[in-house]
């Protein structure tokens, strides 16, 4: 056991598994430059020094490399994509959308595309083009799995599930819980590290974790906001409302069972995203718990989410944009108490 | 340094911006790491030659287009410090209200489109300026500011195809600072010149010292007026070097120590103070007394940002939609 912070888990992990397999490479840009930074948050520091040839620095360009790495593992390779920031995403979209995502379905599940896209999300003083949550976006795309590891244990777990599977795989990592550290360090950071145990062990898609048992209400949240949950329940409790906080882990595919189970219990639902609201991910769920389980629940669904507008720089306003612990105690009291 | 003969006034006008981006800089970064100064921030210094070069060449309703790096920009073209100053502090004042911040400082009353932060997607919306100026047959140039990282962006090739296509009164900036992030220019190109690639467009290319200021100028003065008299678009590369991190507290450890002792030596504002005091245009003394004037001037500016109104929480509502 060693415990870990994410960004320093995912590279104890990424390294292990080009050790283990020989077609594992990292592609993108800055990831592996001496003297650098590891690819924008550490990950991959020092990394070029142990697999010299298989951590491709790339120039600028998102689009060309998503397609590079898609060629590459049609032809057998399994590539790890490096984005900065998830809003590059958007220059890279048509090979993910296009390429990427539909290759195996169209090719009648005669092709493999098994790549990993690791992508940092989350809203952080940079402004409104470096602070998206990005996997809200994807959700509709059919043909992308899509994980959020708010801890390293999971961030380990899930990242080797995704390298040895066979299908593309988008990583959404939170900014604020890497945990990177010198000059690479977060302001308002939370910590997101665990002990990780030596040996080797995987996590399933599709499986949530119920992060904190309470009988009251069932919350859902994913990487940041998981945090932000945990948070709330520990201070609802000291007013004795017993909040149960789910981490679904996976976005696609989705673990509703878990989810229906813990409803059953408490019979309330909150979403909590870091995203607008419109069409978000507790759009999503609310939808088709409402579709599925409507008998559950005794009171309406509710969803906590940014508001409907463009993350924005000053710090009274990204505060307003992020939902905060008190944000969430305060809807889940009137929830409670009503 | 100088092939044509320049008024005193012009020069130290130009020395005096300079010296301008320069102390707003390092005002900033003291700022930042003071930790009084919120957000992320990516900055010029050992680049202002090329900011100002480039902007003392162009009219008043020409448009220019930035990067990620844009506070040199900014003030070269004209807008306002405070309102930089107010925009980096997040304040309600600021050029953008707050809603932008350092990556996306502008004021398109001053001639610049708010700065884009996604690389090389400044890059057509000078272009499409331009459009607009050719179709409306107006004698304005546009300008994209983008570094030597943006050129490998899919987009630098899309942009550069139509503006000579349709030949547009645009000018393509390229800032070598040899780095894009902590990637050296040689393991991301081949060419020895970023501009060689002008000529598969049948555009002219040009590589200049960008660290020499009347050399940046001359040459961008050449290359607008080739734009404005409906010439079509230039690729003008400036090799210059940031003498600061990339962004926030980059310690520069991929870059040689040798080459950045080097670069230091060159820097632009030394060069230029060196040539006015060589030439006899001004004395060590007046140069100083200019640097003093600019940090009073910057004490005044930092101040009142600092207790300038701070936006409502709820402002982040606002301004999405015209109606
Ligand atoms: C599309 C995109 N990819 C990556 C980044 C992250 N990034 C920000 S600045 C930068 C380097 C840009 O290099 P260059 O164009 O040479 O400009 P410089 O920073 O040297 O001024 C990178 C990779 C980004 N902002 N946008
Ligand atoms: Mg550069």
């Amino acid at each position: 056991m060693q415990k870990m912070g994410i960004a320093e888990a995912l590279r104890m992990a990424i390294r292990q598994e080009m050790a283990r397999d020989e077609r594992v490479f990292c592609i993108g840009e800055d990831i592996a430059i001496p003297g650098g930074w590891g690819g924008a948050f550490t990950v991959t520091l020092g990394m070029e020094k142990e697999f010299s040839h298989r951590m491709i620095n790339t120039p600028i360009s998102e689009a060309g490399f998503f397609g590079i790495a898609c060629g590459a593992a049609l032809m057998g390779m399994k590539p790890i994509a490096d984005v900065q920031y998830a809003d590059f995403l958007f220059c890279a979209m048509d090979q993910i959308c296009n390429n990427i995502a539909k290759l195996r379905y169209m090719s009648g599940g005669k092709l493999n595309v098994p790549i990993v896209m690791r992508a940092p999300v989350g809203v952080t003083g940079r402004g409104s083009q470096h602070a998206q949550n990005m996997e809200t976006f994807f959700m509709p795309l059919q043909g992308v799995k899509i994980v959020c590891p708010a801890t390293a244990y999971d961030a380990v777990g899930l990242l080797r599930t995704a390298v040895r599977g066979q299908d593309p795989v988008m990583i959404f990592e939170h900014k604020l819980l890497y945990g990177s550290k010198g000059a690479r360090a977060e302001s308002g950071a939370i910590d997101g590290s665990s002990e990780i145990p030596e040996e080797d062990f995987t996590i399933p898609f599709g499986q949530a974790v119920v992060r904190r048992c309470g009988d009251d209400i069932t919350v859902v949240g994913t990487l940041l906001m998981m945090h932000k949950c945990l948070q709330a329940a520990e201070q609802l409790q000291k007013e004795g409302i017993s909040v149960e906080v789910i981490d679904p882990r996976s976005l696609v595919p989705f673990d509703y069972v878990t989810l229906k189970k813990s409803i059953a219990k408490t019979s309330r639902l909150m979403i909590v995203e870091e995203s607008p609201k419109r069409s978000g991910i507790g759009a999503e769920i609310a939808a088709t718990i409402a579709e599925e389980a409507v008998d559950l629940l005794n009171a309406p669904i509710k969803r906590i989410a940014a508001p409907d507008t463009i993350v924005p720089f000053s710090p009274p306003m990204e505060n307003f944009y992020v939902p905060q612990v008190q944000r969430i105690c305060n809807e889940i009291r009137q929830i409670i108490l009503k | 340094m100088t092939k044509e003969k320049y008024s005193k006034e012009f020069l130290l006008e130009i020395y005096q911006k300079m010296v301008l981006i320069r102390q707003f800089e390092e005002r900033v970064k003291f700022l930042f790491l003071e930790g009084v100064m919120p957000g992320t921030i990516h900055q010029c210094q050992g680049q202002e030659a090329t900011a100002v070069g480039v902007c003392t060449a162009l009219k008043k309703d020409d448009i220019i287009t930035s990067t990620h790096r844009p506070h040199g920009h900014a003030i070269a073209k004209g807008v306002s410090v405070q309102s930089m100053m107010d925009e980096l502090f997040g304040k309600l004042t600021g050029c953008c209200k707050g809603k932008g911040g350092s990556m996306h400082l502008g004021d398109l009353e001053k001639g610049m489109i708010p700065a884009i932060a996604i690389v090389g997607g400044n890059l057509p919306l000078a272009a499409g300026a331009a459009l607009a100026f050719k179709m409306r047959e107006e004698k304005r140039i546009a300008v994209s500011f983008i570094g030597d990282g943006a050129t490998n962006e899919g987009i630098f090739h899309e942009t550069l195809n139509m503006a000579a296509l349709w030949q547009l009164p645009v000018v393509f900036v390229i800032e070598n600072n040899l780095y894009g992030a902590s990637t050296h220019v040689n393991l991301t190109i081949r060419t020895d010149k970023i501009s060689e690639r002008a000529s598969i467009y049948k555009i002219p290319g040009i590589t200049i010292d960008g660290n020499d200021v009347l050399e940046v100028y001359e040459a961008s003065k050449e290359v607008a007026e080739r734009a404005r008299n409906g010439q079509g678009p230039t690729l003008l590369e400036l090799v210059t070097y940031r003498i600061t991190g990339h962004s926030r507290r980059d310690p520069c450890l991929y870059q040689p120590a040798q080459e950045r002792a080097e670069a230091k030596k060159n820097e632009p504002i030394g060069r230029f103070g060196k040539y006015l005091v060589d030439n006899l245009y001004a004395s060590h003394q007046q140069l100083e007394e200019i640097e003093n004037n600019i940090e009073k001037e910057l004490d005044v500016v930092v101040e009142a940002a600092k207790s300038a109104a701070e936006p409502k929480p709820e402002d982040a509502l606002s301004d999405m939609f015209a109606e």
